[in-house]
């Protein structure tokens, strides 16, 4: 066991690095404006005592390097510093959007990861039929598609034409559960259909690999039925890939949920950012970023963690 | 029960027996499959439902008959070799070759084809289709039409230019880091490592909130963000040949690293790069498509797919399907570039699965 707590440490540090000379370059990019930020947000327009109070105001005297142990520092305690527009601490403004964001996509999760695994498995029994050609040219239509694409579709057969959901996902404090489901459910379905032709085709490639390797070949010769070869045989040793398959999607939501945000009005953290880019509310992006990339590389770690847990030849690294 | 209704299944149901009868089975079960669907579909989406997914049927009919026809004019005019490969080529890729030759000659002779121009105001705001109208007009009183037609040039002319310069870092830093490793490999492969651990369009809306959205930007920052995925192919591939006994006595005979590169690696890597292309381009069109949906692609008034799809959502919410018109040339051309790919792919390392 205690191997295995060191590679998971080991792991973790390594998330943790590439974590954090991510926020340098998250941070230093905006140095790279020409002038400062002062001068970009206030624009061509602002007198020099403008621009030094504004600067003053947001610590720009200070040099780059103590303003990012500074933002560093209060990132650590969530605590991203001030908007440029509005003026209001960045956490408030995002922290119930975060939630929001994450509610959507586990929402989004809960249906399509076993839903996709199930039917990987099935295509991947029915490989070379034409049951698992259809599925994948309908797969890669899904996954060539823009979510964009995809989501105006949904709202107009299922908003426009049949009238069963919003097309807008307002949100209020005071919705039931039941309402709040109805209201995101088109949002959901969208990164849905994304996410699960992603993993259906992943969880075929996982489980085809493993059908062609001699001990299933074994079991299928000495007359086990072939159901049993599945859930006996090739099920224990695809639990690797799929969990890999699984997180590594997860983290492709959470990029996916930016786009689908925009098209339903979703009132989430991907919203967010992009009306800060388009304002360049830069103390909002630089947090929005974080918090992306933070989720991204944790979801990839989950997925190494879960391949050295279900696969103990990882543990023993050559 | 109307007529339509009737001829349907009948339809349907004769075609299963005549598939069974001459024992083409996967014909079959495909008929047959769809027969039992129909009638769940049927009795929930009443007969719309079936018009829906005779339509569907019909399209798909009709792009195998184009794919077919295209791929019989290739393999007629095509000399010798290639006309034998375009013989064995499956119906998608065939359909996916057809796809990009449209979009090709659209691109190229935008000017011809559409009848006005793309900044032109030629009608009120959402103006119905008439005679010089085809699709009618946007929220500006442009021509939808010839704005889709221009936007196939700036659109798909931006994800190709972005993929090449992608395609061009990331290859020669691949070749360079193949032929020369030690730290300058490691170097590449810890900056490869740090950003492809950042969600692409995450990094692209930061590179872009920083420097602005103009054309030479977006080409930059898609090129940063996806010249890593072909460094790593490329290094990887590169990095089988460069352990080849030929390898070792062009360095003997004191060659030197360019035209190592140049003339014994590339030559040796060429076909999964050329795939790989093909990939690169589906993932850069597709980030550049939602970035200008967001409003960050190219600027106004200069046509261009994903931000004709914002712009007329509206629309939408009236039940008219106009601005998904755009969208949807995204998607066919996505798919099309994937089909030739996994073509290109299967034919190249006999990839089985």
């Amino acid at each position: 066991m205690g191997d295995i707590l060191s590679l998971v440490a080991k792991r973790l540090g390594l998330g943790l690095l590439i974590l954090f000379i991510i926020s340098i370059i998250i941070f230093f990019m905006v140095e790279l404006l020409p002038g400062d930020i002062a001068q970009a947000v206030l624009g061509q327009g602002a007198t020099e005592e403008n621009v030094a109070a504004l600067r003053k105001e947001m610590g720009l005297d200070k040099p780059a390097i103590v303003r990012y142990l500074e933002w560093l520092g209060g990132a650590v305690q969530f605590n991203f510093g001030n908007s440029i527009v509005t003026g209001e601490s960045v956490t408030a403004t995002i922290g119930p959007r975060f939630m929001n964001t994450l509610f959507l996509a586990t929402y989004a999760a809960v249906i399509a990861v076993p839903f996709a695994i199930v039917l990987g498995i099935i295509v991947a029994l029915l490989r070379n039929s034409i049951f698992d050609r259809v599925a994948n040219v309908a797969t890669l239509s899904a996954i060539s598609s823009p979510e964009f694409f995809l989501g105006y579709i949904l709202i107009l057969y299922f908003a426009v034409n049949m009238g069963a959901f919003p097309a807008i996902s307002s949100l209020s404090e005071d919705m039931g559960t039941w309402e709040l489901l109805n209201r995101t459910f088109l949002p959901a379905l969208t990164l849905v259909l994304v996410v699960t032709a992603h993993m259906m085709r992943m969880t075929r490639a996982a489980i085809i690999n493993l059908l062609a390797s001699p001990y299933i070949e074994m079991a299928r010769l000495k007359g086990v039925p072939p159901w049993r070869v599945i859930v006996k045989h090739a099920l224990p040793n695809a639990w690797a890939p799929i969990i890999n398959v699984v997180a590594l999607n997860l983290a492709y939501l959470i990029t996916g949920v930016v786009l689908v945000e925009v098209v339903f009005v979703y009132p989430g953290i991907g919203q967010a950012l992009v009306d800060a880019v388009s304002k360049r509310d830069f103390p909002v992006v630089q947090a929005c970023c974080l918090i992306f990339a933070a989720t991204f590389i944790l979801l990839n770690l989950a997925a190494d963690v879960g391949a050295i847990l279900t696969n103990p030849r990882l543990r023993h690294p050559k | 029960m109307s007529i339509f209704v009737i001829g349907y299944y009948a339809l349907l149901l004769g075609a299963s027996c005549l598939a069974a009868y001459f024992n083409k089975r996967s014909l079959f079960m495909l008929l047959f499959t769809l027969t039992l669907v129909s009638f769940i579909i049927g009795i929930v989406g009443g007969v719309s439902a079936l018009w829906f997914v005779t339509g569907a049927a019909a399209l798909i009919l009709l792009a195998g008959m184009t794919a077919y026809g295209f791929r019989e004019f290739l393999v007629q005019i095509l000399p010798g070799e290639a006309s034998k490969e375009f013989k064995t080529a499956p119906l998608t890729a065939a359909f996916g070759m057809f796809v990009i030759f449209t979009y090709l000659v659209m691109g190229i002779f935008a000017p011809l084809i559409a009848p006005h121009g793309e900044a032109e105001v030629i009608a009120s705001a959402f103006a119905p289709a008439d005679d010089t109208m085809l699709l009618g007009a946007d929220q500006l009183g442009r021509d939808i039409f010839s704005r889709i037609v221009y936007g196939t040039r700036n659109s798909v002319g931006l994800a190709l230019a972005a993929t090449v310069l992608a395609f061009l870092l990331g290859a020669i830093a691949g070749l360079l880091a193949a032929t020369k490793g030690g730290w300058f490999d490691q170097l590449m492969g810890r900056i490869a490592d740090v950003i492809m651990s950042i969600p692409s369009l995450i990094f692209a809306l930061l590179m872009l909130s920083i420097f602005g959205p103009s054309i030479p930007v977006i080409i930059g920052a898609v090129a940063v963000i996806y010249a890593p995925r072909v460094f790593r192919l490329t290094r990887a591939v590169a990095g089988n040949v460069v352990v080849m006994d030929y390898i070792e006595a062009a360095k003997l005979r004191g060659e030197g690293t360019w035209y190592l590169i140049r003339k014994e690696i590339l030559p040796n890597s060429t076909a999964p790069l050329v795939a790989e292309f093909g990939l690169e381009f589906c993932f850069v069109f597709l980030l550049v498509a939602g970035l200008s949906f967001l409003g960050l692609g190219i600027q106004p008034p200069t046509a261009d797919w994903g931000s004709m799809v914002r712009e007329n959502a509206t629309l939408i919410s009236f039940g008219d399907i106009t601005p998904l018109i755009p969208a949807a040339a995204i998607a066919l051309l996505t798919v099309a570039v994937n089909f030739v790919v996994d073509w290109m792919l299967h034919r190249s390392s006999g990839l089985k699965e």
